[in-house]
């Protein structure tokens, strides 16, 4: 079974815009490229960010979220069918402090996959990777996939159910 | 300063007011409470693993504040955590220590659960940084 990159490109999407006033929408995290192995996302800077409100400097927490996020789904696109990949571990290493004002990106990618966990790195930036705000390296969960059967059926389903909307409306 | 003051010094930091995260009951305790916008998998629903871990490292964040005699925020350096169970729509608590205080360098470990303090759902650790 291959995993059908522009599915995954829409389930990621959903997961991550679909439901308004979650984590992912509270903080802005938006899908930019989903490849196999590699995944990019970006985070507008906005004022529920902020961590130092004298500087404007966002939150560590935030840049967090954004890159177990980004390193998560580069995990899943890892995987031969849609599935979600639990973070097991997760490590951050803060370079500089984000500046304010600006979007920060990240651009994750899979190491090594082995039977039961999926090794992923990342980086967050400006636009330039080799200036850096945060390095992450986490490990994620390559669980059964039959785990994700009804995930699959449900997200298929709603899609299938879009696209005669989408049709109707015509 | 007191537990009033500083939840008051913290609902001025926008983050924090994201996540809304209060001082705890028990020294060294830190509450988030149940909040929609923490949510990461509406489904289960569970809460999102950068929520946890951004409450963990904000946790961290207050208890070096209330402990060391430096008002300045400390820059996190790097902060490690490890998930162990799924974070449920439920109020989650965290737990503080102060592993090493040193004049530039802090160590922390933070752990968080839900209904049960021997179950926890995650552990971290963290580095700041103090400038003097």
């Amino acid at each position: 079974m291959a995993l059908d990159f522009e599915e995954l490109l829409r389930f990621v999407d959903t997961v991550l815009t679909g439901n308004d006033g979650d984590h992912f929408t509270t903080l802005g995290i938006r899908p930019e490229y989903v490849e196999r192995h590699r995944v990019g996302m970006s985070m507008p800077y906005s004022e529920a960010l902020i961590g130092d409100p004298d500087t404007g400097v966002i939150h560590g927490g935030a840049v967090t979220a954004l890159l177990d996020t980004c390193c998560g789904f580069a995990a899943a696109t890892a995987l031969d069918d849609l599935a979600m990949t639990p973070t097991i571990d997760l490590r951050i290493d803060y370079m500089r402090a984000a500046t304010p004002g600006l979007t920060v990106y990240a651009d994750a990618e899979v190491y090594r996959v082995s039977e039961s966990v999926i090794f992923a790195r990342a980086v967050a930036h400006h636009g330039d990777p080799e200036h850096a705000i945060a390095a992450a390296v986490g490990n994620f969960f390559r669980m059964e996939l039959e785990m994700f059967t009804d995930m699959r059926r449900d997200f298929r389903a709603a899609q299938a159910l879009k696209m005669s909307h989408v049709k109707g409306g015509e | 300063m007191t537990d009033a003051e500083f939840q008051q010094r913290i609902s001025q930091v926008p983050y924090a007011r994201t996540l809304g995260i209060q001082i705890g009951g028990e020294d060294a305790c830190f509450l988030l409470p149940v909040k929609k916008s923490n949510i990461g998998n509406p489904t289960l629903p569970a809460l999102h693993g950068g929520a946890i871990a951004g409450f963990m490292e904000l946790s961290a964040m207050i208890h070096i504040l209330q402990h060391s005699k430096n008002d300045k925020i400390p820059k996190v350096v790097d902060f490690a955590v490890d998930y162990v169970r799924a974070g449920k729509y439920v109020a989650t608590h965290s737990r503080c220590k102060l592993v090493y205080l040193g004049r530039r360098m802090i160590n922390e470990s933070v752990s968080a659960w839900q209904e049960d303090e021997t179950a926890p759902i995650a552990m971290a650790r963290a580095q700041f940084l103090v400038k003097e």
